[in-house]
C-alpha cells in the first residue's frame, strides 16, 4: 500500500494548527506545540524524500490522485518533481527555523500567540498544497489559500502601517489570481475536459490555437509575475516585507513567493511552450530590469527589511533568466537558485531581526559599529551578506553562475549583462553590512549578543550556505530531470559548445 | 599516458610554446592527500573562528602550527614530484563530484604540477613567516584570534586558487582570497575609512570578477567544459576572436586581483590592514594570483597575440604609473604599495610575452615575493617602534635604534633596486632583457620602460630607504624608538637572507628552469636588440643614478617634516595620478545618482501605490491594472468575503 506523503504532509500541519489554536488560554505549551508540529512534518517530509527516486521515468512522483468535484474535472491530485520536491523541503526546514526565530515575537499573555503560530502552521501547509498540487485548479484553491494565513500575519502582526501593507499584498495577489482563474478555466475548455480535466497531465501537450494558447500564457504569467515579484509589479513588496515580521518575511519571500517562478516553469512552460518562446524577449527583458533595478533600489535604502527585499527582486530576476534561458545549465542553476534564495533571505531577514529585536529601529542609520557591540550577530549578518553576494563556496555562487553561464551560451549580450549583477550585489551587500557593523562602538547600554535559541536559528542556515557551496550535486541530480522535462516541452535543446572537445586530447576527468 | 611533447623550435621562432599536456591521476604517494595542505589551515581558521573566545589563549599558535604544517606537506609532494619523470609531474587529484547539470559535469580536484608547488611554497613558507611575526605584533590586539582566523583563512583560500584543476575551483579561491583581504583589510574597520577601504577593494575586484565569470561562461560555451584539461586540450580549436576575448576577459580578473591598471586604484587604500597582512596579501601572494592565472592559461594566451600585446601593455603602463606614484608618497606602506604594483607590472609584462617570459616572471614572482614581503615586516617594525606613524618625513635616523631592521631592510632594498648578484637583479634583469626581445616598436617602448623604471625604482626606494632610516631624526616628542623582539625579528632575517641569496640559488644553478621546464618549455636565450651587456651595463647605470639622486635630496639634505607643495607632477603623483577623482567622477558620483532618482521614484509608487490611489505612478503595472479595472470590484468583493471568512475563524479562535 502507498503512504499517502503529500497528504500527510498536508494535514499535520493544519492538525498543528488547530491544536495550536485550541490551547487554553496563557498555555505555555503553544510554541513548543507549533514547533513539535512542523518537526514531524519535517520529519515526514524526509521521509518522503527517501521515497523519491531519482532516477524515474515519472513526471511525478508519490502521487496521489482522487476525483474531488467530477462535474467540473477537478480532482485532489498530488505529486511531486525535482522542483517541487525541493521547494516543499525548503519550506519544511524554513518552518521550524521560523518558529524558533519567532519565539519571542508575541508576548504570551492572551490568544495572540495562539494565532500566531497557528497561522504559521497554516502557511506550512498551504506551501506544501501549493507545490504539491498536480490538478490546475487545486493549485489555484492553494494559490488564494496561501494568501489568508499571510495577509493575517502582515495585518495583525506586522509594523505600524501593517494593515496597509497587507492590503496591498492581497490586492496584487488577487488581482493576478483572479487574471489567472480565467486562464486556468481557459485552458480547463481547452483541454480534453472530463472527469480529471483540470490534471496537469491532461493539459500538457494541447493542441492550442496560437492566439488562445498566448492570451491563456499571460493569463498564468501575469499571476506568478507579481507573485516573483518582477518589476514592475514589485510594488507590493517593499511594503509587505517592510511591515511583516522577519520571519514572515522569510516564508513569504523566502518560499511563497517561489510559486510565482515554480508556476512559470510548471504551468507556463509545460502548458504553453509555443507562447513562451513567443513571450521570451520580453520576459527576458523585465528579468534584466528587475534584476538591475532591484540591485539599484536595494543600495539606495535606508531600511534594512525594505533593503533585503530588494535584493530578492533582483535575485529573482536571475531565476527567471535562467528559467526563459531555455538551456539545462540555466534551468539547472534557476530552480537551484529558488531553494539557495530562501536560505540566503532566511539568513538576512533572521539576522535583521534579531538587530530590530535589540535596537528597535529598521532604519540602517541608526546603526553602526554593531561588530563591536554583537560581534556574533554581525558575524553571520556578514556570513548571510556573503550568500548574499554569492561568494563563490557559499549557496548562491553555483546556481547563480549557472545562470549566466546558461544564459551566455544562448544570448551572450544578456549573460554580459546579467554578469554585472555581481558588481550590483557587492554594492548593496558590503555597504549594508559597512553602514550596520562597523565604525567606531556606539555608545548605547550593552545589549546580550547572539542567545543560545538564536544560535539554533542561525546554524541550520549557514549550515545550507556551505553544504549548497561545496555539495550541490545531490540537489542539482534532483533538479535536472525536472528541468529537462520543461525543456522537452518548449521543445529547446541546449546549444552544444562551439568546439568539438570529444575528439581532443586530455580530458581529466 | 600521454606525455608532454617539448617542441623546440629554431631561434627564428618567437617562442617554444609548450603543448597543452594529459594529467596524471594521482596513484600513492604523499599527493593523495595533497588537499590537507589546504584542509590544514581550513581547519585552523574554523577553529578559530566558530570556537569563540576559549580559543583565544592557544588560537594563534595553532594557526601557526597548521601553517607550517600546510609548508611541510606541500614539500612532500614536491619530493614526490620530484622522483617521478619529467612528464609525469602534473598530478591530478579529483576530490569530488562538485556541479553537474546538461554539459556541465565538473568535480572538485587539484592539480599539482611544478608552477602550482611553486607557488604553494611561496605562500605557506613566506606565509608561515608572517604568521610567525604576527604572534609578536598582534601580541597586544584583542582581537589577535579572529586575526590568525583569517590569515589562515586567506592561506587555505590562496592555496585552493593554485591548486584548483579547473577556472570554476580556482574562482573559489580567486574570491576566497578577496573575502580575506576585505576581512583583513577591516581588520580595524573602527576606524571608518578603514572600512571604506576594504569595501572598496571587494568592489573593485568584483569588477574584475566579471570579467572571469564571463571568461567561464565564454569557455563553457566554446569547449563546454571548465576544467583546465579540456580547455586547455581544445584551445587551438577555437576561433581567434573567440580566444582573444577569453584572454582580454582573463585579463580583466588578473587586472583587479593584481592592481594592475587600470584597476588599480584599490591597493593603495588597502593598506589600512594590519601590516603583516600587507605583507603577505599585498604583496607577496595574493596580488600575484593575476599572474598566476596568465601564465597557467599560457595555452590560451600563446594563441592570441592581440590579448598578449594587452597583457603586455597593462604591465607596462602599470610598472611606470607604479613607480611614479612611489617617488611622491610619504606613507612608508603605501610608498611600498606603489612598488609592489610597479613590481607586478614588472611579472604581468613578463607573462604576456609569452614563452620566453613565463619563467622569468615566476622567477621574479618568487624573489619579490621574498623581499617585498621583508621589506614590509621591516616596515612594521618601523611602525611598531614608532607608535603606528607612518609618515617618512617623520622617520629619519632609525639605522641606529632600529639594527636589524635596518639591516634586513637594506638587504630587501639591495635586492629591489637590482644590486648585481642579489635576488632582484637575477630576476628583473632576466625582464628587462626580455622586454628587448622582439621586432619593430614593440622592443624598443617595452624595453626601454621596463629599462628607465628600473632607475626610478632605484631612486624611489632609496629615498624610502634614506627617508626612514638615514638622515636627521625628525620624530615626534613621544616617540623612543626601540627594537622588535626576535619573534619578530627572526622572519625578517630568514627573508632577508632570501632577498640576498634566492636568486644566485635559484637561476645560476638552473635549479628553477629545470623544475618549471615541464610547465613552460626551457626557458631559451633570445637576441635583445641591443646586447645584452649594454642593457646590464645601462640598468646599473641607472640604478647608481637614482640611489645618488636620492641621497642627495633625502640622505644627505634634510627632509622637512612637512610635504612642500612641490610641482604638479608630484601633486599628481600623491594623488595617485588622480585614479580616485577619475573613479569618482565617472563611476561612483553617476551611480549615486542614479540611484538616488531611482529610489526616489520608486517610493512614490510603493508608498503611495495602488492603496493610495496614485496608480499612474505605477508606469508598465498601470497597463496590466487598467485591463483589470473590472476585476477591482470583484477583487474587493473576494477580499472581503475572505476576510469574513477568516476573521469570524479568528475571532472564534480568540474566544
Amino acid at each position: 500500500m502507498n503512504f499517502p506523503w503529500l497528504t500527510t504532509l498536508l494535514v499535520l500541519p493544519l492538525v498543528g494548527a488547530l491544536v495550536v489554536a485550541l490551547l487554553p488560554r496563557a498555555s505555555t505549551a503553544v510554541r513548543p506545540v507549533a514547533l513539535g508540529f512542523s518537526l514531524a512534518t519535517l520529519a515526514v517530509g524526509l521521509g518522503a524524500l527517501t521515497q523519491y527516486r531519482t532516477g524515474s521515468s515519472e513526471q511525478f512522483q508519490l502521487t496521489e490522485v482522487h476525483s474531488w468535484i467530477p462535474q467540473f474535472g477537478v480532482s485532489y491530485a498530488l505529486g511531486v518533481d525535482g522542483i517541487s520536491l525541493t521547494m516543499i523541503l525548503l519550506g519544511l526546514v524554513l518552518v521550524p527555523v521560523c518558529i524558533l526565530a519567532a519565539w519571542n515575537d508575541v508576548p504570551v499573555d492572551g490568544r495572540r500567540q495562539h494565532v500566531y503560530f497557528s497561522l504559521m502552521l497554516t502557511l506550512l501547509a498551504a506551501m506544501v498544497g501549493v507545490f504539491a498540487a498536480i490538478d490546475v485548479f487545486l493549485f489555484y484553491v492553494f494559490f488564494e489559500a496561501m494568501l489568508i494565513p499571510v495577509y493575517f500575519l502582515i495585518g495583525m502582526f506586522g509594523g505600524a502601517r501593517r494593515w496597509k501593507a497587507a492590503t496591498t499584498f492581497l490586492l496584487y495577489s488577487l488581482v493576478g489570481g483572479l487574471i489567472m482563474l480565467v486562464a486556468v478555466i481557459g485552458v480547463y475548455l481547452a483541454g480534453p475536459r472530463g472527469t480529471d480535466g483540470f490534471l496537469v497531465t491532461n493539459l500538457t501537450g494541447l493542441d492550442l490555437s496560437v492566439s488562445a494558447g498566448r492570451w491563456l500564457f499571460l493569463g498564468f504569467f501575469i499571476a506568478f509575475a507579481i507573485k516573483a515579484p518582477m518589476w514592475p509589479v514589485h510594488t507590493w513588496l517593499p511594503l509587505a516585507a517592510e511591515q511583516a515580521r522577519p520571519t514572515t518575511s522569510v516564508l513569504l519571500i523566502g518560499v511563497l513567493d517561489k510559486v510565482g517562478t515554480y508556476g512559470m516553469i510548471r504551468f507556463c512552460l509545460a502548458l504553453f511552450p509555443e507562447a513562451s518562446q513567443w513571450a521570451t524577449p520580453v520576459i527576458l527583458a523585465l528579468a534584466l530590469i528587475s534584476m538591475v533595478v532591484g540591485a539599484l533600489l536595494a543600495i539606495g535604502q535606508n531600511d534594512m527589511l525594505r533593503l533585503i527585499s530588494y535584493t530578492s527582486v533582483s535575485h529573482f530576476g536571475f531565476i527567471v533568466m535562467g528559467i526563459f534561458a531555455f538551456t539545462t545549465v540555466g534551468g539547472s542553476g534557476a530552480t537551484l537558485y529558488m531553494i539557495n534564495h530562501g536560505f540566503t533571505t532566511a539568513g538576512l531577514f533572521l539576522v535583521a531581526g534579531m538587530l530590530i529585536a535589540r535596537h528597535g529601529s529598521r532604519d540602517i542609520r541608526d546603526y553602526g559599529g554593531w561588530q563591536r557591540v554583537t560581534p556574533l550577530i554581525a558575524g553571520v549578518l556578514l556570513f548571510s551578506a556573503m550568500s548574499g553576494l554569492a561568494l563563490p563556496g557559499l549557496n548562491s555562487f553555483v546556481s547563480e553562475f549557472m545562470v549566466v553561464v546558461g544564459v551566455y551560451q544562448r544570448y551572450t549580450w544578456l549573460g554580459v549583462l546579467a554578469a554585472t549583477g555581481v558588481v550590483l550585489a557587492a554594492l548593496y551587500m558590503l555597504l549594508m553590512y559597512q553602514r550596520i557593523a562597523t565604525g567606531p562602538r556606539p555608545v548605547m547600554a550593552d545589549v546580550p549578543d547572539m542567545t543560545g535559541r538564536e544560535k539554533l536559528v542561525v546554524a541550520p542556515i549557514l549550515a545550507a550556505f556551505l553544504l549548497l557551496g561545496f555539495f550541490p550535486k545531490p540537489v542539482l541530480d534532483v533538479l535536472e530531470p525536472a528541468v529537462q522535462q520543461s525543456l522537452q516541452h518548449v521543445g529547446a535543446t541546449d546549444p552544444a559548445p562551439a568546439v568539438d572537445t570529444a575528439t581532443a586530447e586530455g580530458s581529466g576527468r | 599516458m600521454s606525455v608532454f611533447e617539448l617542441t623546440r623550435l629554431v631561434s627564428v621562432a618567437p617562442a617554444a610554446a609548450v603543448e597543452p599536456a594529459a594529467y596524471t591521476p594521482v596513484d600513492g604517494g604523499v599527493a593523495q592527500v595533497g588537499w590537507l595542505m589546504i584542509a590544514l589551515p581550513l581547519l585552523g581558521a574554523a577553529v578559530l573562528l566558530f570556537g569563540g573566545r576559549r580559543t583565544d589563549a592557544w588560537g594563534p599558535v595553532v594557526a601557526t602550527v597548521l601553517s607550517w604544517a600546510s609548508f611541510v606537506v606541500g614539500v612532500l609532494v614536491i619530493l614526490q614530484l620530484r622522483g617521478q619523470g619529467a612528464d609525469e609531474r602534473a598530478l591530478q587529484l579529483t576530490m569530488w563530484d562538485w556541479v553537474s547539470a546538461g554539459e556541465l559535469d565538473l568535480s572538485a580536484g587539484l592539480l599539482m604540477d611544478p608552477l602550482s608547488l611553486t607557488f604553494v611554497m611561496l605562500i605557506t613558507f613566506v606565509g608561515s613567516l608572517i604568521h610567525v611575526y604576527s604572534l609578536g605584533y598582534m601580541e597586544h590586539d584583542p582581537d589577535k584570534r579572529r586575526f590568525f582566523g583569517y590569515l589562515n583563512l586567506f592561506v587555505a583560500a590562496m592555496l585552493l586558487l593554485v591548486l584548483a584543476d579547473s577556472y570554476m575551483l580556482l574562482f573559489v579561491g580567486w574570491e576566497g582570497v578577496g573575502l580575506a583581504s576585505y576581512l583583513l583589510i577591516g581588520f580595524w574597520n573602527h576606524n571608518p575609512a578603514y572600512a571604506t577601504a576594504a569595501n572598496k577593494a571587494f568592489i573593485v575586484n568584483r569588477v574584475g570578477d566579471f570579467g572571469m565569470i564571463l571568461a567561464m561562461a565564454l569557455m563553457f560555451a566554446t569547449f563546454g567544459a571548465l576544467d583546465y584539461a579540456t580547455v586547455h586540450g581544445a584551445a587551438s580549436g577555437a576561433g581567434e576572436l573567440t580566444l582573444t576575448m577569453l584572454g582580454l576577459l582573463l585579463l580583466l580578473g588578473a587586472c583587479a586581483k593584481s592592481a594592475q591598471f587600470p584597476l588599480q586604484s584599490w591597493l593603495g587604500d588597502a593598506m589600512a590592514g594590519p601590516t603583516p597582512v600587507s605583507a603577505l596579501i599585498h604583496a607577496a601572494t595574493m596580488v600575484t594570483a593575476g599572474v598566476y592565472l596568465v601564465a597557467r592559461s599560457q595555452h590560451i594566451f600563446n594563441l592570441t597575440p592581440d590579448a598578449q600585446l594587452a597583457v603586455v601593455v597593462v604591465g607596462a603602463i602599470t610598472l611606470v604609473y607604479g613607480a611614479v606614484v612611489g617617488c611622491a608618497k610619504d606613507d612608508i606602506k603605501k610608498a611600498l604599495a606603489a612598488s609592489t604594483m610597479s613590481q607586478i607590472g614588472y611579472m604581468m609584462l613578463a607573462v604576456g610575452l609569452g614563452p620566453i617570459g613565463y619563467t622569468f616572471a615566476i622567477f621574479h614572482l618568487v624573489t619579490h615575493g621574498f623581499f617585498k614581503a621583508g621589506m614590509f615586516l621591516g616596515a612594521g617594525s618601523v611602525m611598531h617602534a614608532m607608535r603606528d606613524r607612518v609618515d617618512m618625513r617623520r622617520f629619519g635616523s632609525l639605522s641606529g635604534r632600529l639594527k636589524v631592521t635596518w639591516l634586513t631592510f637594506a638587504a630587501g632594498w639591495a635586492a629591489i633596486i637590482g644590486v648585481p648578484l642579489l635576488s632582484g637583479w637575477w630576476s628583473k634583469d632576466l625582464i628587462i632583457e626580455a622586454a628587448f626581445v622582439g621586432e619593430g616598436w614593440r622592443p624598443w617602448v617595452f624595453g626601454l620602460a621596463t629599462l628607465i623604471t628600473a632607475g626610478i625604482t632605484a631612486f624611489y626606494m632609496s629615498r624610502l630607504f634614506f627617508m626612514t632610516f638615514h638622515g636627521k631624526a625628525r620624530w615626534e616628542d613621544d616617540i623612543d624608538p626601540h627594537e622588535a623582539p626576535l619573534v619578530m625579528t627572526v622572519p625578517m632575517m630568514v627573508l632577508a637572507v632570501g632577498s640576498l641569496g634566492l636568486g644566485a640559488l635559484l637561476w645560476p644553478t638552473g635549479v628553477l628552469d629545470a623544475w618549471l621546464e615541464p610547465v613552460f618549455g626551457h626557458a631559451e636565450h633570445h637576441e635583445p636588440v641591443i646586447p645584452i651587456i649594454a642593457i646590464q651595463v645601462a640598468v646599473f647605470v641607472l640604478m647608481l643614478a637614482g640611489v645618488a639622486l636620492a641621497w642627495f635630496r633625502y640622505g644627505r639634505e634634510e627632509v622637512p617634516v612637512t610635504a612642500p607643495r612641490g610641482s604638479f607632477a608630484t601633486r599628481a603623483a600623491r594623488r595617485d595620478l588622480f585614479q580616485d577623482d577619475v573613479n569618482e567622477a565617472f563611476f561612483r558620483a553617476p551611480g549615486a545618482a542614479l540611484v538616488d532618482t531611482m529610489v526616489e521614484t520608486d517610493r512614490e509608487v510603493v508608498d503611495g501605490g495602488l492603496t493610495g490611489g496614485t496608480t499612474g505612478g505605477l508606469t508598465g503595472a498601470a497597463g496590466v491594472l487598467r485591463r483589470a479595472q473590472n476585476g477591482f470590484v470583484r477583487s474587493y468583493a473576494l477580499t472581503m468575503l475572505l476576510g469574513v471568512v477568516a476573521i469570524l475563524g479568528a475571532v472564534w479562535v480568540m474566544q
